[in-house]
Order: C-alpha cells, then sequence, then structure tokens
C-alpha cells in the first residue's frame, strides 16, 4: 500500500471512530496499536516497554477523543501522545541527556591521499537488490536510530518512519519547521555514517 | 581546474552538504535546486554522497516492523471501550451515545 493510501484509510478510520460508526473501535484499536508499538519500539528497545507505551497511548487516545475535531489530523494527534508517552518510559529508565549531532563531524572524510575531489564512502551499489544484504542492513538502521539522541531520533521517526509532514512534525515537537529539517538531516546523516561504517567492515574495513 | 578552483569547489561541497536532505525531500526553492544541480554534474563524490543518503532515507522508510505486538489484555480492552463510551457521549452531549464498539 502507497503512504497516502494509507494516510487516506487513516483518516476515513479516524471519521468513522469519531462518529461512534460499528466495527471502528477495533480497528482503531489494532492499527494504531501496533503503529505506537513499532514506533515505541524503536525508541525503547524492549518488547515489554514497547507494549506498555502502546497501552498508554492508546488509553490517552480515548480518554482525549473528544477533543480531536478533524479527522485528518489523526496520525499526528496520536503520535504526539505517544511520544510523550515515549519520554515518560525513558524518564522511568535511563535519562539520556540532550545530545548535539554536529554537521562537521557528519561531514565525509577526504580519501587518504588527501585528494578533495574524493571521499573515504563505502560501495552502496549492491542495495537495494541484494536482499540479505538489506536485511541485514535493516537491522543496522534500527540499532542507528535507537542510539540517535532523543531530539534527532524523534524527527528521523515522525518524518522517515511515519510519514508526517515537517509542519506536522513540527507541531508535534513543539519547534520551527526550521529546527525539524536541521534534526532530520542529522539525524539522516548519523543513520547513514552507520550503514556506510558496516558495509565498510563488511567488506574488510573498519571505521573511516 | 586551478587550486583556486578546486578550493571554492570544496567550499560549495560544505554548503550544498547542509542541503542535501532538503533536497532530497523538495523542500528548497528552485533557484537552490537549480545550483545544487549544476554542482552535482560536476562533482562525483557529491552524487556518491547523496545517493549514500537517498538509500538510507528509503532504508528507513521501508523498515518493516520487526515485532508483533502481543493481544491486549481484556481488562485493558474494557477500560478502553469505557473510555470511548464517555468519548462520544461528549462529542455529542444531547444525543444518545451509540458506542459501536464491535465486541
Amino acid at each position: 500500500m502507497i503512504a497516502s493510501d494509507a494516510r487516506q484509510e487513516e483518516i476515513e478510520l479516524a471519521r468513522r471512530l469519531m462518529a461512534g460508526e460499528p466495527g471502528a473501535f477495533d480497528r482503531f484499536v489494532e492499527r494504531f496499536g501496533a503503529k505506537v508499538f513499532q514506533y515505541s519500539l524503536l525508541v525503547c528497545g524492549q518488547r515489554e516497554d514497547a507494549e506498555e507505551v502502546a497501552q498508554d497511548t492508546l488509553f490517552k487516545v480515548f480518554e482525549k477523543l473528544d477533543q480531536l475535531r478533524e479527522p485528518e489530523r489523526i496520525r499526528p494527534w496520536v503520535f504526539r501522545i505517544a511520544r510523550n508517552a515515549c519520554l515518560m518510559k525513558r524518564r522511568k529508565s535511563v535519562f539520556a541527556p540532550a545530545q548535539e549531532l554536529s554537521l562537521d563531524e557528519l561531514m565525509p572524510q577526504p580519501a587518504g591521499d588527501g585528494g578533495a575531489r574524493r571521499i573515504e564512502i563505502a560501495d552502496w551499489s549492491a542495495l537495494p537488490e541484494d536482499r540479505a544484504l538489506k536485511a541485514e542492513l535493516e537491522r543496522v538502521v534500527r540499532e542507528a536510530i535507537r542510539e540517535l539522541p532523543e531530539i534527532y531520533q524523534s524527527v528521523l521517526l515522525l518524518r522517515d518512519i511515519e510519514g508526517l509532514s515537517t509542519a506536522e512534525a513540527a507541531e508535534v515537537l513543539e519547534v520551527s519547521e526550521e529546527v525539524v529539517k536541521t534534526r532530520l538531516h542529522r539525524a539522516r546523516l548519523a543513520v547513514r555514517r552507520k550503514l556506510d561504517w558496516y558495509l565498510k567492515s563488511a567488506r574488510g574495513g573498519g571505521p573511516a | 581546474m586551478t587550486e583556486r578552483d578546486s578550493h571554492n569547489h570544496v567550499g560549495d561541497c560544505r554548503r550544498i552538504f547542509a542541503l542535501l536532505s532538503e533536497y532530497l525531500d523538495a523542500e528548497l526553492p528552485a533557484e537552490t535546486c537549480e545550483q545544487i544541480a549544476a554542482h552535482l554534474k560536476d562533482c562525483p563524490p557529491c552524487v556518491e554522497f547523496l545517493e549514500s543518503l537517498r538509500k538510507t532515507v528509503e532504508l528507513c522508510r521501508e523498515l518493516e516492523g520487526e515485532q508483533r505486538p502481543g493481544p491486549l489484555g481484556e481488562a485493558a480492552r474494557r477500560r478502553l471501550q469505557e473510555l470511548y463510551r464517555k468519548a462520544l457521549a461528549a462529542r455529542r452531549p444531547t444525543a444518545e451515545p451509540s458506542p459501536g464498539t464491535g465486541r
């Protein structure tokens, strides 16, 4: 299913839920319970924590459902609640201090000969055709996302995993659109760097 | 390419590096996009780097759920249904609530 179809289905589901139509409750709980579970699993890494966050999020969603006016806003609305539930869960376990990712550190290094026209980069050409490699890289991506500082992790999850627009992510995170763009770029660069290291090491080299 | 050209080119690489996600997301003004496209025509390292970033974003977007959540417990489901009934009643204070909870 392409992203826009999924989005339309969710909006229709939210409209039916808000109208109290039969079947909408079960469908909503199943669909958004699973989505929030996947989101929080990427944040927490632990199945039990992710299930707890998903359940807490659903409780909050139904507690506040009468406040939702526009079904079109269902996805950002649910993920705002999910993100807060994840933050609460984190506070209960490991408190991670805010950490900045520097753009300079994420820039590729010039190749070993010092030439400005070449950079140290792994061979990415096997993607996406090599299915075994792709599966392995998905594991590396999950690991990289879990290791991101929260301010970058939440932006990447909302934009690239959940498909929110820049404006929607900005609203969920209560920051400007410019901040979303800056953080998203750094988050992607950090994940890219981890993949690059993996691809190099898988071919016999170490981290650059 | 002279040393000065090379220096300017590297400066462009640095400037463009900061904009690559917005370029991929088509969130830049047309003029900036054209400048980046012109730079990429003459800069294989930036093309290679952009391609690796594009594949990173694709991997993120295509990430499948690694596990499925377990079924919701009966007590949690009953609580959700109760909250849903209350929300519907609050939404339509004068109408008879129609839960439609399916189970």
